[in-house]
């Protein structure tokens, strides 16, 4: 039996259909439009103004505090403005809009693909050019990655976890990144590995990739600090605190980071990245999309430039299906229903899914029959059913006390529950109240 | 474009389930035991079935249309699952305007008067139950015994227990049935409570579904035997032994089909080790010193009434739950 985490979890159908399909570039759009804010923290300040010519690979935006990220441009042309644009959930969010002139490239990034193996850097140089590249978390949070590898006072990490399980139904663009780019990924896992300090490194994939997994496992043998480990299918295994806890036994307390039990968690997209900067001087412009769905054409994994629209993706796979009914940024479980097709894919952007109008409407809620799923799926061990309740009734001390701050709003509960409870989204206002409450407290 | 989207969050897709699936397996899940009543007590077992499941969906819909006035719900099929409870738990040979009654107090006063769905805090169809027991005390112990359809009356098994203060086990022992006849119920008692093998039929069905959990008849029945058991090592002679308790009476339908139900029992997998242990040990001991039959009814309706304090006090295991110990 191999290793899953210990409680809860759910098992949709994973329908990867866009598995087979190797990942081919995406032809350069007219325009894109790069938003400032791409990850976690507070947005780059811009650096360029409406008419510089700027080439692929400039920086364009500087980080803006401790928790922040470079961006740079990804194409060569001029700056057209800096403008508002809509982020996934539909905030508008300050972007470069660049008109794409030819293909140029800034000077040093090298576009071979020769495979560069020797990592020259010690372990400062290498998180300052992580930095440098604007490298965020490319699984979704995309929290700045130099970040993880600041290793605070008193802690002593001895291993690094790289996310290979895609649990996410319908996504497989890190699972064609770790069929395409092994090489690249494990030599990003090295320089990973040097950046924490540690020895060891471990990827954690599921079990539906066994291509992969047999893949990573000949390709590391090279590697004796790196281990692949074979995970058991369950959602949401690529939950940093499930995925520690599947592959290294270790549980991450409420409300800590990894680094309290000795871990750092990257995706395998970040690790490939991380290669592309640190040994070929390439910053974060481009990444894996997949964008599939039951009725999309051509199901598919794009290399795409970030700042691309949505609709430049979809029309590439096809075209958007007749009876589409939701877009949705991400996976369907965790990713969001975007409104507005001519926004950008941004360094977080892992898939474009297209659900069919039957599976877009949200089923009609009816009373609670105290089942007790959604107790027994949550990965966390909380009772969604009793915080839905207590927010409800603007509860807030019951529901702070009934730890709804430890729920990462995977949706197990949610996806299981019979009476289609808006079990995540009353959960999600509790966490906001609790926040704001706990900022008024703090301010007094 | 011409397409309209829907926006909004996650998760966007959905486990193809729903309360109306949920009730409608339950009932599936039920035929092997109606096929052991009308094997075991003939047609008339038929008669009492139609009429139970059709005054607990009379009932509700008639409080829900003209009490309420709200929609009617009754297509969830959770009348249907109380209704053919109540008529398993009954003997088969009770006057059909009792059944009817039996069906209007369980919906009527065990549902509808809580709520509705989800609201009521005991099992509908044991509250049906505990009220035609002391209702109807004669017709509801008047055990009709199997395969004899000429309308010859006897004891049950308990029965004969019960009644064995005087004389002993040991002059009892010709008169019971064996372990046999009791697993595939060749016995007198309520309609469904007699075939063990129909209900763990069934029981095996909705644990391999999901939607029971097998802890709860484990542990209900393994908590009967244990406290049953005690008394029969300590004096053989007076007590009954641990399996025959286990197949006897209702103690196999409650422990499945009672004890499991989703309304009237904890949310966590712990509260529901915690209830099937109470009803367990609470039958065995109504069974044992009780003067009442129905220790299965009672011990369950007990720890019905428990749940809340069950599900405030006995939470579910969090994760990391013992980094949370040493913090405080």
């Amino acid at each position: 039996m191999s290793k899953t985490f210990p409680m809860g979890g759910i098992h949709p159908p994973d329908t990867k259909i866009a598995a087979p399909a190797a990942i081919t570039p995406l032809p350069l759009p007219a325009e894109v439009i790069i938003p400032l804010g791409q990850h976690i923290g507070a947005p780059a300040q811009p650096i360029v103004k409406a008419g510089d010519k700027v080439k692929a690979g400039q920086l364009i935006g500087e980080t803006a505090g401790f928790i922040s990220a470079n961006i740079h441009s990804s194409v060569s042309g001029t700056v057209k403005k800096i403008d508002d644009v809509a982020d996934p959930s539909g905030y508008p969010k300050k972007a470069v809009y660049i008109t794409v002139e030819g293909d140029e490239w800034a000077e040093g990034i090298d576009r071979s693909t020769t495979l560069k193996k020797e990592i020259t850097l010690d372990r400062e140089s290498i998180v300052e050019k992580i930095k440098a590249g604007g490298i965020v978390g490319m699984g979704g949070a995309s929290f700045p990655t130099n970040v993880k590898y600041m290793v605070p006072e008193g802690k002593t990490p001895d291993t690094l976890v790289i996310n290979g399980v895609e649990c996410e139904p319908y996504l497989t663009a890190d699972h064609r990144v770790m069929l395409e780019h092994a090489d690249e990924m494990l030599v990003g896992i090295e320089i990973l590995r040097i950046a924490l300090g540690v020895e060891k490194a471990v990827i954690g994939i599921e079990e539906n990739k066994p291509d992969a997994i047999k893949h990573l496992k000949e390709r590391s043998a090279d590697y004796p600090g790196i281990t692949v480990e074979s995970l058991h299918m369950q959602y949401p295994q690529g939950a940093e605190k499930q995925l520690i806890k599947a592959c290294t036994g270790r549980e991450v307390p409420s409300g800590k980071l990894p680094i309290e039990v000795g871990c750092a968690v990257n995706n395998v997209g970040t690790a490939y990245a991380v290669y592309q900067m640190v040994q070929k001087n390439q910053p974060l412009v481009e990444r894996v999309v997949t964008v599939t769905g039951k009725q999309v054409k051509n199901p598919s994994n794009f290399r795409v430039r970030v700042g691309t629209s949505y609709a430049a993706c979809i029309e590439a796979a096809g075209g958007l299906p007749e009876d589409t009914g939701k877009v949705i940024s991400g996976g369907p479980m965790m990713g969001m229903a975007v409104a507005d097709l001519s926004i950008p894919v941004a360094k977080g952007t892992s898939g474009i899914l297209m659900l069919p109008k039957a599976e877009s409407v949200r089923p009609e809620v009816v009373h609670c029959i105290r089942c007790g799923a959604c107790v027994s799926v949550c990965p966390m061990g909380l009772e969604p059913y009793l915080i839905e309740k207590f927010a409800r009734a603007d509860k807030w001390d019951q529901a702070e006390q009934r730890a709804a701050m430890d729920c990462m709003e995977c949706g197990c509960c949610s996806y299981i529950c019979p009476s289609g409870r808006p079990l995540v989204d009353y959960i999600r206002v509790a966490k906001g109240e609790i926040n704001n409450r706990r900022r008024a407290r703090a301010a007094q | 474009m011409s397409t309209t989207l829907t926006a909004g969050l996650s998760p966007h897709i959905k486990r193809r389930d729903s309360v109306p699936r949920v009730m409608w397996a339950v009932s599936i899940a039920l035929i092997p035991v109606l096929v052991a009543s009308v094997t075991v007590f003939g047609p008339r077992a038929l008669l009492v079935l139609a009429v139970a499941v059709f005054s607990c969906v009379f009932t509700e819909t008639f409080v829900q249309a003209f009490l309420l006035k709200k929609p009617v719900t009754i297509s969830d099929g959770s009348a249907v699952v109380t209704g053919l409870l109540l008529a398993f738990n009954i003997p088969v040979s009770i006057p059909l305007w009792m059944v009817a009654v039996g069906g209007f107090v369980a919906i009527g006063i065990g549902k509808m008067a809580f709520g509705g769905i989800g609201n009521n805090p005991f099992n509908p169809a044991l509250v049906g139950r505990a009220f035609m027991t002391t209702s109807f005390a004669a017709p509801m112990t008047n055990w009709r015994l199997p395969l004899v359809f000429d309308g010859s009356t006897g004891a049950t098994p308990l029965g004969l227990i019960a009644n064995s203060a005087e004389t002993g086990m040991s002059a009892l022992q010709s008169d019971l049935p064996g372990y046999f006849n009791m697993f595939i119920g060749n016995i007198g008692g309520s309609l469904g409570e007699t075939s063990a093998l129909a209900i763990m039929i069934g029981g095996v069905f909705l644990i391999a579904r999901g939607l029971i959990d097998w802890r709860t008849p484990l542990f209900f029945l393994g908590s009967l035997a244990a406290i049953t058991g005690i008394f029969w090592v300590i004096a053989p002679g007076s007590y009954a032994d641990p399996l025959f308790h286990v197949l006897a009476g209702g103690a196999m339908i409650g422990a499945w089909y009672m004890a499991t139900d989703m309304t009237t029992s904890p949310m966590s997998r712990n509260g529901r080790i915690v209830f099937a242990v109470g009803a367990g040990l609470l039958t065995g001991i109504i069974r044992l010193f009780g003067a009442f039959p129905g220790g299965v009814s009672y011990g369950i309706l007990i720890m019905n009434a428990l749940v809340p304090a069950i599900d405030s006090h006995i939470r579910p295991k969090r994760f990391a739950q013992g980094a949370l110990h040493e913090k405080t």
